[in-house]
């Protein structure tokens, strides 16, 4: 079952088509304000200083 | 028949890898100043693990943003970053890793300096290469979002505890340009170089060490390699079973066995060395 459905033409289409869903949902949500605040300011726990 | 010796020029994907990397990292000024990029395009990730703490860097780490949502005490559910993710896993794979990762480009190219004996394999890779899944589980889905503090906010835990690629993309330049920064440097800083001098010895000895065993954004990726749109093919009746794939191989993949492996990068060397042209990869024609 699990290799048919790995086999299938498919799957890849459908679950690309998933995640931009998923994408869409997430905007919708106010998620991007998340990223994009954490992306401009400077990670201090990314470079090892807080 | 000793494939080893045999000569892959490599450097037409490392083209792709050094430009996609330049692209994504343009913000020169950054490298100067030592003060980050805060246009728009911070909005969206970047398939690769690329630190966003960069001075260069023009977009977003998919696995810093991935943590900074499940983090955050609003949201916990991070949507718009795990459907970016199986967007790109969904279409590529781990063809990410082999050309859109600027980490991967530079292991590639540590890889490349002299060493008396690289180790291809060992006894336990096997069992370290599910490492990743566990780092990818543990310290970017489950601390974040469980150890929090008294707002509800997680820290990015395998930013701030591993990742080697932060520590060179971010903390060493911009240390390095800020005098403030320099005088905050603790045991931290100091365990993240640890880490980041580590992986660069073991890159130099063994091929992508950090994208075998750590990698959370590999480990993610690889569980799509199987489906994606992108695929191998080996043509079976084109096969002579010479065994020149699964020696060139750095990823240690047969890919007469198993052709889309979760270990496979699709660096396209196996493709390359291939005598009877059995191997096929694509968007299209991969399903037969």
């Amino acid at each position: 079952m699990l290799q048919k459905i790995t086999e299938s033409r498919w799957i890849g289409p459908a679950l690309a088509v998933l995640g931009i869903l998923l994408m869409i949902f997430g905007i919708y949500r106010g998620e991007v304000s998340v990223v994009f605040t954490k992306a401009i300011n400077i990670c201090m726990e990314c470079i090892g200083i807080g | 028949m000793d494939n080893k010796k045999i000569k892959i020029n490599e450097w037409p994907r490392h083209g792709i890898q050094l430009l996609w990397a330049a692209l994504t990292n343009s913000h020169i000024s950054g490298f100067v100043t030592g003060k980050i990029y805060t246009g728009k395009l911070k909005n969206t990730c970047v398939p690769g693990l690329n630190c966003y703490s960069c001075p260069g860097a023009r977009g977003a780490c998919p696995i810093g943003s991935l943590q900074a949502v499940i983090g955050s005490w609003n949201f916990k559910m991070a949507y718009y970053v795990v459907g970016f993710l199986i967007f790109m896993g969904a279409l590529l794979g781990r063809l990410v890793c082999g050309f859109l990762c600027p980490f991967g480009l530079i292991q590639d190219l540590l890889n490349k300096i002299p060493f008396p004996k690289k180790i291809r394999t060992f006894r336990g890779d096997k069992l370290l290469r599910k490492l990743k899944y566990v780092i990818f589980l543990v310290f970017v889905i489950i601390l974040p979002m469980f150890v929090v503090d008294i707002m509800g906010q997680g820290a990015p835990y395998f930013c701030k505890l591993i990742c080697p690629a932060g520590t060179l993309e971010g903390g060493i330049p911009l240390v390095l340009l800020n005098k403030s920064m320099r005088s905050a440097v603790g045991w931290l800083y100091m365990w993240k170089n640890t880490i980041l001098v580590i992986t660069i010895i073991l890159s130099i000895m063994i091929y992508r060490p950090f994208c075998k065993y750590i990698c959370p954004l590999g480990a993610f990726y690889s569980v799509f390699n199987k489906v994606s749109v992108f695929r191998y093919r080996v043509d079976k009746e084109k096969c002579v079973h010479c065994g020149k794939c699964r020696n060139i191989c750095q990823m240690e993949v047969d890919p007469t066995e198993n052709p889309n492996s979760a270990e496979c990068i699709r660096c396209g060397r196996c493709k390359k060395i291939c005598p009877t042209q059995a191997i096929r990869c694509g968007f299209a024609d991969c399903k037969k």
